[in-house]
């Protein structure tokens, strides 16, 4: 089950993540997209998806200090373990938090509105269970070791999820780790896994290269435009 | 100098009576589909009004165009690059739902006891601050006109400069500006950044779409379809050239008013031979050249100066322009008693028209009177000149030297405005010659190239491939297809009969 769990799943999660991708890629461009709704509702919608979106990404970026960087690096800054636990306990809360409430907003809007409910699809729902179950136990694992120094999932999670890069996963390091935080970890495996196969896609197309081109874009009719372009099957049916 | 084309579009107010035809036939061809209720890429609203989407003038409010920032430098209204990734989280400001109005059944008590939307007409509140007495006893009550209206395919597209994504593109082949619906996000600022809001968000799709100009037709040498289906025969479409390298400055003159002479001055004279060297030069195709010489839009632009551009200010460069309605002023001066169609009594008449010149020149010349009264005054030159050939009088050459053009000219524009043929209003070079054979036989055997699946021509086959089933499109003989092509674009029955 160790090995099952710890050996096993991560790679599968990132064999999905990268075979959805180049299927994206390759087939469904078109489906990237994060098909918002404001023509529907955009009052609510205004408040929620900013305070979640800035949440997350400040979440994402916790994620990755806390599981990259090694305790070695932050000693030799001359920070103690207890100013880190500090630190993550009381930032990481507060983005948790503003996310939390951004996506019951989110979520709250999308089962009131009608117009919203209806252009909601199974995906989506699959999706949103998904991911707030991720962020709930994540926000609950922390906030149940908040004591003291809290869990030291630096000893434990962290050179694990190192440890599966060299391709040698550490799975013993996970044996004694709480109940909540492995949760929370086969959740976030699952979400990852998601990604590319639902409208969590767009956050691949992060427009950094707006910064960078002219204003207005020339381009040609490229050869292969001409005539029938090939039927392309979407993930979904769009109705026609 | 780096010379590009561009399929240009001009309408002529005075002919539109407001029917429809060509919305109707636009809703049929392009946007019958799920997520694109809302969507008019075609629309015609009655002016003054408040448009749609309801009050899409208001620029304070929906932040479309271009301003310039203190250094004088464009920028879009919006918001510069870092502004908008930094705010790409909030949705930008968008019409909703209610502003491109809701599918409504004839329940009379819905309209009438519909709540106002802000009060009146956006241009309609500046010019009233410039004449207002005029206005409030004028606008309202006793003149209104029709206003087709298309995406402007500008040189310098707002919409374009406002895509994260660059999804959105101008064709440097014939200007065409279009959404590349794989590489499109559905960030939706585009549908902020134009100020004409004629890029719209299918939320079916989660992607925007536009007016593609029909451009599967003009590729095959087609007019559109709100050209070809127009009842008035009020549209033209021609090709225009112009100085790319021009397309920048041109849009920062500081003065709104000077925008119109400076988009002028973008344009290029295909009879000028050093123009025409550097169009070579500049792989722009012979054929192409030579429909810029017999060019419907560049001779109502550049030549006879009688159409204006929609709204300059906003600094887009558009590219469909209006030639201003002139009507009302010759029914309105025969109200009183006067000879409408004399010429000296219509040439002080337009002052004091019933559409009023400060309305039109809040549309059409960001408020400049000048422009329009030159255009009206060669309109009604023409009327003028035109009734005394026409009742064998001979024509007074001081009337067609008062608006500084020849009787040749006027004669001229005078075939051009009224009984211009189907081949006379639309001079569309093909694709380039070199794949012009293969769009034709695209298009007589598979179909268009916006076919695919959940687009707009949205055909496809079943589960057991193409050849089973019901057959989407039969095979046309080369034959037949000329046939057809010939009734469509003849414009008497005989001319069909005879071939």
């Amino acid at each position: 089950m160790t090995t099952l769990l710890w050996g096993v799943l991560p790679y599968v999660t990132f064999a999905l993540l990268v075979a959805g991708l180049i299927w994206r890629h390759r087939h469904d461009r078109f489906g990237r997209a994060a098909r918002s709704s404001p023509v529907r509702e955009s009052k609510l919608l205004n408040i929620a998806s900013p305070a979640f979106h800035y949440g997350i990404l400040f979440v994402l970026v916790g994620h990755l200090v806390g599981l990259f960087v090694p305790e070695s690096w932050t000693d030799a800054l001359g920070v103690d373990a207890h100013t880190y636990h500090l630190f993550s306990l009381y930032g990481g809360t507060a983005a948790g938090v503003v996310t939390v409430a951004g996506i019951l907003l989110l979520v709250h809007r999308r089962r009131t509105d009608a117009p919203v409910l209806r252009a909601t699809t199974a995906n989506d729902k699959v999706m949103y269970a998904v991911l707030l179950a991720a962020i709930v136990m994540g926000v609950a694992a922390k906030l149940s070791h908040a004591s003291g120094d809290g869990y030291r999932y630096r000893d434990s999670l962290a050179p694990w999820s190192r440890s599966l890069f060299t391709l040698r996963p550490d799975t013993e390091l996970m044996a004694g780790v709480p109940a909540l935080y492995q949760v929370h970890t086969v959740l976030g495996m699952a979400l990852v896994a998601l990604v590319p196969y639902t409208r969590l896609a767009h956050m691949f197309s992060a427009p950094v290269r707006y910064l960078f081109r002219p204003y207005v874009v020339y381009r040609s009719r490229e050869p292969r435009q001409w005539g029938q372009r090939p039927e392309r099957r979407s993930r979904e049916r769009l109705g026609g | 100098m780096r010379p590009m084309a561009q399929i240009a579009m001009v309408m002529n107010l005075d002919k539109c009576i407001g029917c429809h035809t060509c919305s109707v036939s636009c809703k049929e061809a392009w946007t019958d589909r799920q997520g694109m209720e809302h969507v008019w890429f075609n629309n015609v609203e009655t002016r003054p009004g408040q448009g749609y989407p309801r009050r899409y003038e208001d620029q304070e409010r929906w932040r479309g165009g271009w301003r310039l920032n203190r250094r004088g430098a464009l920028k879009p209204t919006a918001g510069g690059r870092l502004r908008k990734l930094a705010g790409i989280f909030s949705p930008p400001e968008l019409p909703a739902t209610e502003d491109y109005e809701e599918p409504w059944t004839y329940d009379h008590t819905n309209r009438a006891g519909a709540p106002a939307h802000g009060d009146l007409d956006p241009v309609a509140e500046r010019a009233r601050r410039q004449a207002s007495d005029k206005v409030r006893n004028e606008f309202e009550q006793t003149f209104m006109f029709y206003l087709p209206r298309i995406c402007e395919h500008c040189l310098n597209p707002s919409c374009v400069a406002s895509c994260p994504s660059g999804a959105m593109y101008k064709r440097a082949e014939d200007g065409v500006v279009l959404v590349d619906q794989d590489r499109c996000r559905g960030w939706r600022m585009c549908v902020t950044g134009c100020p004409y809001k004629k890029v719209y968000f299918n939320d079916r799709t989660g992607k925007a779409e536009k007016c593609t100009l029909c451009a599967p037709r003009i590729e095959a040498g087609l007019p559109t379809v709100c050209s070809e289906t127009c009842v008035g025969r009020l549209r033209y479409l021609g090709v225009v050239l112009y100085d790319a390298d021009k397309v920048t400055a041109a849009a920062s003159v500081p003065r709104e008013q000077d925008l119109y002479e400076a988009q002028l001055d973008v344009f290029l004279d295909p009879e000028d031979t050093r123009v025409r060297r550097a169009c070579e030069a500049a792989g722009i195709p012979d054929d192409w050249l030579a429909a810029a010489r017999r060019s419907p839009v560049h001779a109502l632009i550049s030549k006879y100066r009688v159409a204006l551009p929609l709204h300059p200010e906003y600094r887009t460069m558009p590219m469909v322009w209006y030639i201003p309605p002139l009507s009302p002023v010759v029914e309105a001066l025969t109200e009183t008693g006067h000879d409408g169609e004399d010429a000296r009594n219509l040439f002080g008449a337009i002052d004091a028209l019933r559409i009023p010149l400060e309305y039109l020149a809040e549309m059409f010349t960001a408020g400049d009177v000048g422009p329009v009264r030159s255009a009206l005054e060669r309109l009604a030159a023409m009327r003028s000149h035109m009734r005394a050939v026409n009742l064998g009088e001979d024509p007074d050459p001081s009337v067609s030297a008062a608006v500084g053009m020849g009787v040749y000219e006027i004669e001229e524009m005078y075939r051009l405005l009224s009984v211009a043929e189907y081949a006379d209003r639309y001079v569309i070079p093909t694709a380039a010659v070199g794949d012009a054979r293969r769009l034709e036989e695209s298009a007589l055997t598979q179909g268009c190239s916006l076919d695919y699946e959940g687009g707009p021509g949205s055909g496809g086959d079943g589960p057991f491939g193409r050849g089973s089933g019901r057959k989407l499109l039969p095979l046309t003989p080369v034959e037949k297809f000329h046939i057809l092509g010939e009734r469509r674009t003849a414009d008497h029955t005989a001319d069909v009969e005879e071939t």
